[in-house]
């Protein structure tokens, strides 16, 4: 068989394959809305606690023709997005000070290491009495995205090799020079990783700080369908929300593709 | 001759780290003449990579001084070009942009950096991949692009930190070659740290054999070969005076082994 008969068929083989995962994906979540809506239609489970996908489905076209779900989504997105950039961009900003300063690194070790393993949701009610019910939905979207940010960015710069900011050294170039022209492009592959951890966080602090004070969002929605006991409410909005965070996500992802093509970067899978 | 264009006089370098101090050289001297091309050798440890950081401005010295042209070296100098054992290029950067790093570090005038990267780039046949990232070079383009990086800044003192090491046998052979005919063209000052003798022996004007840990002058060795013109060093390899000179420093060099002194 020639080479290029053999290529057809391993490409051939490639393309089933790809295609069979794709089916049975799709096939494993109709499987699971159908079982869902006959184990409530048969009282297999009661569906008051379970709520069930033609009742979503309902509820999301009443709430999208009156036009709270945009409400509600609007304000979840823009609270999430505001508070990705206001972490990252604080973190990266502490991130290059602590390079900078090795001595305000050194200083400031201990409370980076506790501040990371100190679960920030406690610091909610903090923020709440604080900020108010609009600001605290912020203060915990940066507070929970901005030290895991510091933590891997200050360890990215450590981790470029040291021999490539000797060259620069030999050079003469200045500390301004070595983070512009070395540390930084070294470190855009950190930067995209940290990227892709903080989407999800932040949507995390995001949606606890809605439960514990908004007026308005999604986590507010779940909370006060949790409280009025409409399950199709809450059940509603964690699908929304499942909607967003893997539509955030695949955004980083094609962000991080872009960049990685334009500045010739390595791919960190 | 005239005054050195590099010069060590009584230099003395100790490494303090919180396990206790090193001491790397113990009163080097030693002085190379301007065009001229000199080797170090010595046992892995003795302080020879040291010798090289201390002219480039990099370390400063425990006692003693490190003169260029006479004047005492504070800092890095835009007269010193460096090469390293391995490549090091930004991978994020095209060839030609990696060669530009320095002039650019430096502030200077990039139009004529750019016609003289231009130009070296096409004396080591690499004009092709200039706007190639290095991923896409082999081992020996890689380390040719370091050179042409090394160069761009118009050096006059060239340091070569064992540059030849990394690559496999043949291409090194060749390297060394085009790396010699260059800087003997470009009448470049050149101090070359290695702990092949061969390659010492086949590029040096002088060797200079260095005593194991803390470092210190052994002996020096010129290297002289008989004909009109000193050949290129794939030649000087099977010249007859090569033998000698190979045997002489042989015996000179200490042996390898032996744990590293340190007080502590």
């Amino acid at each position: 068989m020639s080479d290029e008969a053999l290529l057809a068929r391993y490409r051939q083989a490639q393309r089933r394959r790809s295609l069979a995962v794709a089916a049975a994906r799709t096939a494993l979540l109709v499987l699971f809305l159908l079982l869902w809506e006959l184990a409530a239609a048969r009282y297999w489970v009661n569906p008051m606690l379970t709520s069930r996908p033609s009742a979503v489905w309902q509820t999301l076209l009443s709430m999208g023709a009156s036009g709270s779900l945009w409400v509600h989504v609007g304000v979840t997105l823009q609270e999430t997005l505001v508070g990705f950039a206001v972490g990252m961009a604080l973190g990266m900003g502490i991130a290059v000070a602590l390079w900078w300063w090795p001595a305000l690194a050194s200083v400031l070790d201990p409370y980076l290491v506790v501040l990371n393993a100190l679960p920030k949701i406690a610091l909610g009610p903090i923020f709440y009495i604080w900020l108010g019910h609009t600001l605290s939905v912020y203060g915990m979207a940066v507070a929970i995205s901005v030290i895991v940010t510091i933590v891997m960015l200050y360890s990215g710069f450590g981790a470029v090799e040291a021999n490539q900011v000797l060259v620069m050294r030999t050079f003469g170039a200045t500390r301004g020079q070595i983070l512009r022209k070395v540390i930084i492009p070294a470190s855009l592959p950190t930067v995209m990783a940290a990227l892709k951890v903080n989407i999800g966080l932040t949507l995390v602090g995001v949606i606890v700080g809605e439960f514990l004070s908004a007026r308005a969002g999604l986590g507010y929605l779940i909370i006060y369908g949790g409280q009025v006991f409409q399950m199709q409410l809450v059940m509603t909005s964690v699908v929304i929300l499942a909607v967003i965070s893997a539509l955030l996500y695949l955004a980083v992802t094609w962000a991080e593709r872009l960049v990685s093509r334009l500045l010739h970067l390595p791919m960190r899978s | 001759m005239g005054r050195p264009r590099i010069a060590l006089e009584e230099v003395s370098l100790t490494y303090l780290s919180p396990c206790g101090a090193t001491q790397a050289l113990a009163g080097v001297s030693l002085e190379v003449h301007p065009g001229e091309f000199v080797s170090i050798v010595g046992p892995s440890g003795c302080g020879k990579s040291t010798i090289l950081s201390l002219i480039a401005g990099i370390l400063q010295p425990t006692a003693g001084r490190v003169l260029l042209d006479g004047e005492p070296v504070t800092g890095p100098s835009q007269r010193v070009g460096y090469m390293l054992q391995r490549d090091y290029l930004f991978e994020w950067r095209t060839v030609r942009e990696n060669c530009l790093v320095g002039p650019e570090v430096q502030g200077q005038d990039m139009a004529r950096a750019r016609g003289r990267v231009a130009r070296l780039l096409q004396k080591t046949g690499l004009s092709a991949f200039a706007d190639a990232y290095p991923d896409q070079l082999s081992g020996g383009m890689r380390q040719r692009a370091a050179l042409v990086r090394t160069l761009a800044i118009d050096p006059d003192i060239l340091l070569l930190d064992e540059p030849f090491s990394a690559l496999d046998f043949q291409t090194k052979l060749t390297l060394i070659d085009e790396v010699w005919s260059l800087l003997r063209a470009e009448h470049k000052t050149a101090l070359l740290v290695t702990h092949d003798i061969s390659e010492a022996i086949s590029m040096s004007d002088r060797v200079i054999v260095l005593s194991r840990r803390p470092g210190t002058v052994k002996s020096v060795h010129e290297i002289r070969f008989a004909g009109p013109e000193r050949p290129v060093p794939f030649r000087a390899r099977s010249a007859p005076e090569y033998g000698g000179y190979f045997h002489r420093i042989w015996s000179e060099l200490d042996p390898p082994g032996e744990v590293n002194r340190s007080v502590g």
